[in-house]
């Protein structure tokens, strides 16, 4: 009978969990309100301001979304998630979409089933040491104690970068963004390594933030995005065409100043058939045919986002770099609404 | 009296089953049985059911890949390249070493403190009393990680031993203890009999556990000696012997000799690392157990009747032996059995580690394998059968002990 009470258990949380198929939308409708995995606090893109409301660059997605599905973008339920937690959170249905500063890989996509729908942030692995070490470059860390935050992609590119440059290293895993902080601070490692925009957040916080460098050096690719579960086609496209809507916006020079004035109808077609002016772009999604124009409404387009979250006017400080628009030699670029 | 009230004879009938005491708790029993057996039979044909829908099952096949990540503390070889089985491994290994290092500190903490806090010293019982409420009363992680931050933010980073008039020094010249860890002098074999490094040390142990032998041995004929002859005779030179002269002798021949560590680069290498967070670990968990094992000591000792103490002085025996003959032997069955919950209780707190970033088996296989792999349901499922093993193993052994030291009845 040894076996009982751990069988029950497990079976009882899985059983839970099976429960979260089927059709997203619905469940969203009828719950009034979206239930949105964010990081349990990263100043810039998931964190509650002094009054305990969420703010930042993936909240105001979450925001979206929920503006473009249920008409008002306060009706979000934030669910915070750490690097471990966040996808038996999403696969569980515990949460209905993920916008966690989630590297899009390979596995997570096909292994792990779930549906990237896009990339909202283009972003790589960096390090961070402190000036007085004199460390130029990356390649000079030979048998140096990194910090890095545990169940992320990031220990797997640390991994590799030292070994196909062959050199040593010492890793000292740490569960969260502020007690890694603490550690590299009070000199227990020497380097701290993570996305070169968390490592931004990270050193905006610092007392002393001169006294601390990034180095050049990005060991890797890390396209953070939404995602949500495979399996329900009509509300990854939703989410999807959320941000594209977002992007679309900034490029179309759709703001959340003008909005109102754009929507009594203008001579581009392409901005008439985003905010539903023309044609039924909503009602092909399942939605109303002003969802895009509610989506932008929440918090602005995907460049008023950026620049009051992380862009360089915050204590964050990320310049757009490979996040501008492709019009401007970036990487955002979203298909065409028709 | 001839009548006897024989219960009525007759043919079993159903209604029995519920009106006849006799059956009656039998019945329930089978039908509790069955409603619990049916309950799990539909948690896991739910579980497989819903797996399947998700288009999931379960696999063990990720044991055998590269696991892709390094892992700061390993007793055995390990590298990126390794599987993830030999990171479960190395895991395993490292829960196994914090366990069975504090489950000794904490069993000396908790008998000092245990048997001090009966002193007839006012301050001495006194601040036993106030060391047991104080670390019982806080959560073990809250002192996981006070203990680390301190030890972080107090001792110095290697950066203050550099230079020519450097902020710190090495404790002796040869030891150092910085805010990563302490750095000892380390052994090493310069004319080894194996190849294999540990192999090595499997002969230094057996050489000891060989001398623990002859010295129970010359132990036992004194013993002899002194029933038939009245007289003990000295021994204490031939059981030094004993212990020091084969294993000195093999580490002479194996040419022992001591890595000094020094600072190279970023970190001290050479020499032997005792990580922070092994010692963080370490130490809380055995400050914290200790207060529950001197407990436990406290109440056995108490439980043995005044009386014993005081016949056994009236014997003439001094209260050193009154202790060690009398009340011990007696009050170690009355510790023993809630000794072994706090040894479990040790092995099972190991898992916070990953706390202070230690890596044990839940930090690896039970965060960045299952992170990494997806594998939430077969990972934890590995890891309840490991600690499931281990406890039920510390179990047996105490008891085995246990049952060697309690009331012989015959």
């Amino acid at each position: 009978m040894k076996a009982t009470p751990f069988l029950s258990t497990m079976s009882a949380a899985v059983f839970v969990a099976g429960m979260a198929t089927g059709a997203t939308l619905d469940d969203v409708r009828a719950n009034g309100e979206l239930k949105c995995g964010v990081s349990t606090g990263l100043v810039g893109f998931a964190a509650p301001d002094a009054s305990g409301r969420w703010e930042g660059f993936d909240v105001s997605f979450c925001r979206s979304v929920a503006a473009a599905v249920l008409g008002d973008p306060e009706k979000v339920q934030f669910v915070p998630t750490t690097g471990k937690t966040r996808f038996t959170a999403l696969a569980s249905g515990e949460v209905d979409l993920l916008a966690r500063n989630t590297t899009w890989t390979f596995s997570r996509d096909v292994d792990l089933k779930f549906s990237f729908i896009g990339v909202n942030y283009y972003d790589g692995q960096g390090f961070m040491v402190p000036k007085e070490l004199g460390v130029a470059s990356a390649k000079d860390l030979d048998g140096a104690t990194v910090c890095i935050q545990t169940g992320t992609t990031t220990e797997l590119n640390l991994a590799d970068f030292f070994r196909s440059n062959n050199i040593s290293y010492e890793p000292v895993p740490i569960e969260t963004n502020a007690e890694a902080q603490q550690q590299y601070l009070s000199g227990a490692c020497d380097v701290y390594t993570t996305d070169a925009s968390g490592l931004a957040a990270t050193r905006a916080s610092f007392e002393n933030a001169d006294e601390h460098v990034l180095l050049p050096e990005i060991i890797s690719k890390e396209p953070l995005g939404p995602l949500v579960r495979h399996g329900d086609d009509q509300w990854s496209d939703i989410v999807r065409w959320t941000l594209n809507a977002l992007v679309t916006a900034e490029e179309l020079g759709v703001t959340s100043a003008n909005l109102a004035e754009m929507q009594k109808g203008t001579n581009n077609p392409e901005i008439n058939r985003l905010l539903g002016t023309e044609g039924d772009l909503g009602a092909m999604l399942g939605l109303d045919a002003d969802w895009a124009m509610k989506a932008i409404g929440a918090e602005g387009n995907y460049g008023e986002v950026f620049e009051k979250t992380i862009g360089e006017a915050t204590p964050i400080g990320l310049a757009r770099g490979l996040n501008a628009q492709w019009t401007q030699g970036g990487l955002i670029y979203s298909p065409p609404f028709r | 009296m001839a009548i006897t009230s024989d219960p009525p004879k007759g043919g079993f009938r159903v209604g029995m089953l519920f009106s006849d005491t006799r059956y009656r708790s039998l019945t329930f029993q089978a039908i509790a049985a069955i409603l619990l057996a049916l309950a799990i039979w539909y948690l896991g044909s739910n579980l497989l059911q819903n797996l399947a829908a998700a288009g999931l099952n379960i696999s063990y096949d990720f044991l055998g890949e590269p696991a892709g990540y390094d892992i700061n503390q390993r007793l055995i070889e390990y590298d990126s390249r390794s599987s993830h089985g030999a990171a479960a491994i190395v895991g395993v290994l490292n829960t196994l070493l914090v366990s069975v290092l504090a489950c000794v500190t904490a069993t000396v903490f908790g008998v000092l403190a245990g048997v001090l806090r009966l002193s007839p010293n006012w301050l001495v019982a006194k601040l036993m009393a106030f060391y047991v409420e104080i670390f019982r009363n806080i959560p073990v992680l809250i002192w996981i990680i006070i203990i680390f931050t301190i030890m972080t933010t107090v001792l110095p980073g290697p950066r203050a031993f550099r230079g020519d008039d450097p902020a710190s020094t090495m404790f002796l010249g040869v030891a150092a203890f910085t805010n990563r860890g302490v750095y000892m002098p380390g052994p090493v074999f310069n004319n080894p009999l194996f190849a294999v490094g540990f192999l090595n040390w499997f002969l230094v142990i057996a050489v000891l556990i060989g001398s623990f032998f002859g010295a129970r041995g010359v132990a036992k004929w004194a013993t002899n000696v002194q029933f038939e002859t009245g007289i003990r005779p000295t021994t204490w030179y031939f059981t030094v012997a004993i212990w020091l002269l084969p294993v000195v002798l093999l580490l002479l021949f194996m040419g022992l000799s001591w890595n000094i560590p020094e600072l190279k680069g970023f970190n001290f290498t050479g020499g032997l690392k005792i990580g922070g967070p092994l010692i963080a670990l370490w130490f809380a968990l055995s400050i914290y157990t200790g207060a529950f094992i001197a407990e436990n000591v406290r109440a056995g000792i108490q439980a043995v009747s005044k009386g014993q103490t005081e016949a056994a002085a009236a014997l003439g025996l001094r209260p050193g032996r009154v202790m060690n003959l009398v009340v011990l032997p007696q009050a170690l069955r009355v510790i023993i059995p809630p000794l072994i919950s706090q040894y479990l209780n040790i092995t099972k707190n190991s898992s916070l580690a990953i706390a202070v970033g230690y890596a044990d088996i839940t930090a690896t296989l039970g965060g960045i394998t299952l992170n990494q792999t997806g594998r939430a349901i077969e990972c934890v499922l590995l890891l309840m059968l490991f600690y499931l093993t281990i406890s039920l193993l510390i179990s047996f052994f105490i008891n085995i002990y246990n049952n060697a030291i309690k009331l012989k009845e015959r």
